[in-house]
């Protein structure tokens, strides 16, 4: 079986600052797995590249056995056109740091967005089965509140709601509780632990060591754009073989 | 309850709590109340007294059939320019923002010829084309034509004034709404991209809806603008408001009076634009400022988390 996620010589430069330096990584389905690193480490980075987010320079990603970005035909590769893009990223859901719930529509019709305009599921359906995924992350009863009513959990909540609407194989979550007050961070790694039970495939970019070692098969660490060590959580998190990995996890735990 | 519990108390203290608060206040305002009124006393006894002012004419001349006909032309002149102006100029925004250096220059070409030449040149422009291309023709360029018409024919004064007034709005336009879409914040769009939108329904059902909460306010100034703007096309003789209330005073030099007819129907017009920008503003700020003070509230009496 092909893996998830599979990321060869991953490089990425932003003007002179290359902040990747050729990224090997492989996520297998159902693999829980966790970036850790400092920031400017490049670890968002490398997770916006896996949805194309960011236009890698060098190497490639596969997600699901297809190519991220390109199409590869006769020995080259061929970038893809933006509605291509578009198809591709439909198996992915992404949850921000910052949210980015649509301001003007309320949590239901934030959830329903995507299924009515991208899959043309018929509203009503749409409507019934975001209802499901408000119910799923606990927020039944707020589902006609706008996103400025809501507490940055709740937020973050509904968000991780709207992606999955579209049925995704694969989620990414870019620090999905760093924006949140202290309170509010285990309500969202609650509903994160629930999907991780349920078999979903997810990278999470984040700080939270507790979570990382509760909840993750894998715990990648990573420094100035490269991989500096990765394992089973325990033996990351306790016996760090690497110097660098020692020197964050001391000032983050 | 015992004596000695109501002498700890200062009786003063109670006596002082009840006291009643007198308000500041403002003799300014009365001051300057009473110039207003003096003021307005004047207007009233120079409009009540000044024979040459002829109220009975505008009167009698606010529902004239012709000044109704201008009244008629200008409502037109201003929706369909403006309706050109917003759709051309949406278009335009969207190709200066483009990847594309092609559009981009080409946008903004356009809005450099558009806005950098006189709205009254570019009336008169439009209106004199015929002199320089008699026929407009589709066809093939270079090649065969397949149909033909006489420049004058099609270009009507109605056509002129609305190419000369829509074609300039749209440059304006165009900056007003590149500057709403640049509002937007950009993790908007990576959120639409990520769940799959292609960059068509990103633009249609995440960032123009936010985009239009910061140009409706300014459009709606751009309306009241155009209402006026419209007198303009006097020098190509389309009889709109303005136009009409002039050729009356022509014949039979009641100025003033015709004047504050039209004016009294631009203010009719100005008001409900006004009526409607409001309405709009109330749609476009759904989840918005409103609703961030309601949940202030709402926390407030703790029926929030």
């Amino acid at each position: 079986m092909t893996p998830m996620v599979e990321a060869v010589g991953v490089r990425k430069r932003f003007g002179d600052n290359e902040v990747l330096k050729g990224i090997d990584m492989t996520v297998g389905r159902g693999e829980v797995v966790s970036l850790l690193g400092p920031s400017g480490s490049g670890k968002s980075t490398f997770l916006r590249c896996i949805n194309h987010l960011e236009r890698i320079d060098g190497g490639e990603i596969n997600v699901d056995g297809r190519l991220v970005g390109y199409r590869r035909h006769d020995g080259k590769k061929y970038e893809l056109r933006s509605r291509e893009i578009a198809a591709a990223r439909r198996g992915v859901g992404m949850v921000f740091q910052r949210f980015n719930l649509f301001p003007h529509r309320t949590a239901v019709e934030n959830v329903m967005e995507a299924p009515v305009f991208v899959k043309r599921t018929h509203k009503d359906e749409a409507r019934r089965e975001a209802l499901a995924l408000l119910d799923r992350v606990g927020l039944a009863d707020r589902a006609d509140a706008y996103p400025a009513m809501l507490s940055g959990g709740q937020q973050q909540r509904v968000a991780i709601a709207r992606a999955l609407a579209m049925s995704p194989s694969l989620m990414l979550f870019d620090e999905p509780t760093s924006a949140l007050d202290p309170e509010l961070v285990g309500e969202v790694l609650e509903v994160m632990k629930g999907l991780a039970k349920d078999g979903m495939t997810m990278i999470v970019v984040t700080h939270e060591i507790g979570f990382a070692r509760e909840v993750c098969d894998r715990v990648v660490f990573m420094d100035a754009g490269v991989v500096v060590e990765q394992g089973v959580p325990d033996d990351v998190l306790l016996n760090p073989a690497h110097e660098r990995t020692r020197a964050f996890l001391s000032r983050v735990l | 309850m015992t004596s000695v519990a109501s002498e700890t108390v200062p009786a003063g203290g109670v006596v002082h709590a009840d006291e009643p608060i007198v308000r500041l206040r403002h003799p300014g305002r009365w001051v300057a109340a009473g110039v207003l009124v003096v003021l307005l006393a004047m207007l009233v006894h120079f409009v009540a007294t000044a024979p040459k002012l002829r109220l009975d004419l505008v009167a009698g001349y606010l529902f004239e059939q012709s000044i109704l006909s201008g009244l008629l032309v200008t409502l037109e002149l201003t929706v369909v320019a403006m309706a050109l102006g917003v759709l051309l100029g949406t278009v335009l925004a969207i190709m200066r923002l483009s990847a594309n250096p092609l559009l981009r220059g080409a946008a903004g070409a356009y809005v450099w010829l558009f806005r950098g030449t006189p709205i009254l040149v570019q009336l008169l422009f439009w209106f004199f084309l015929g002199t320089v291309l008699p026929k407009i023709s589709l066809g093939i360029p270079f090649g065969p034509q397949w149909v033909e018409w006489g420049t004058n024919t099609v270009i009507t004064q109605f056509t002129a004034a609305i190419l000369g007034l829509g074609l300039n709005e749209a440059a304006y336009m165009a900056e007003i709404v590149r500057a709403g879409i640049k509002s937007v914040d950009p993790g908007q769009t990576e959120a639409a991209h990520a769940l799959g939108m292609n960059p068509v329904t990103t633009y249609r059902r995440v960032v123009l809806p936010q985009a239009a909460r910061l140009i409706v306010p300014p459009t709606a100034n751009e309306t009241i603008s155009m209402l006026k703007l419209t007198s303009l096309v006097l020098v190509i003789g389309l009889p709109e408001l303005t136009t009409t209330a002039q050729l009356i005073y022509g014949r039979n030099f009641q100025q003033i009076p015709l004047l504050i007819v039209a004016s009294i129907w631009y203010l009719v017009l100005t008001t409900l634009l006004t009526l409607l920008q409001s309405r709009i503003e109330r749609r476009t700020n759904r989840g918005t400022v409103p609703l961030r003070a309601r949940k202030r509230v709402r926390f407030a009496m703790g029926a929030d988390r």
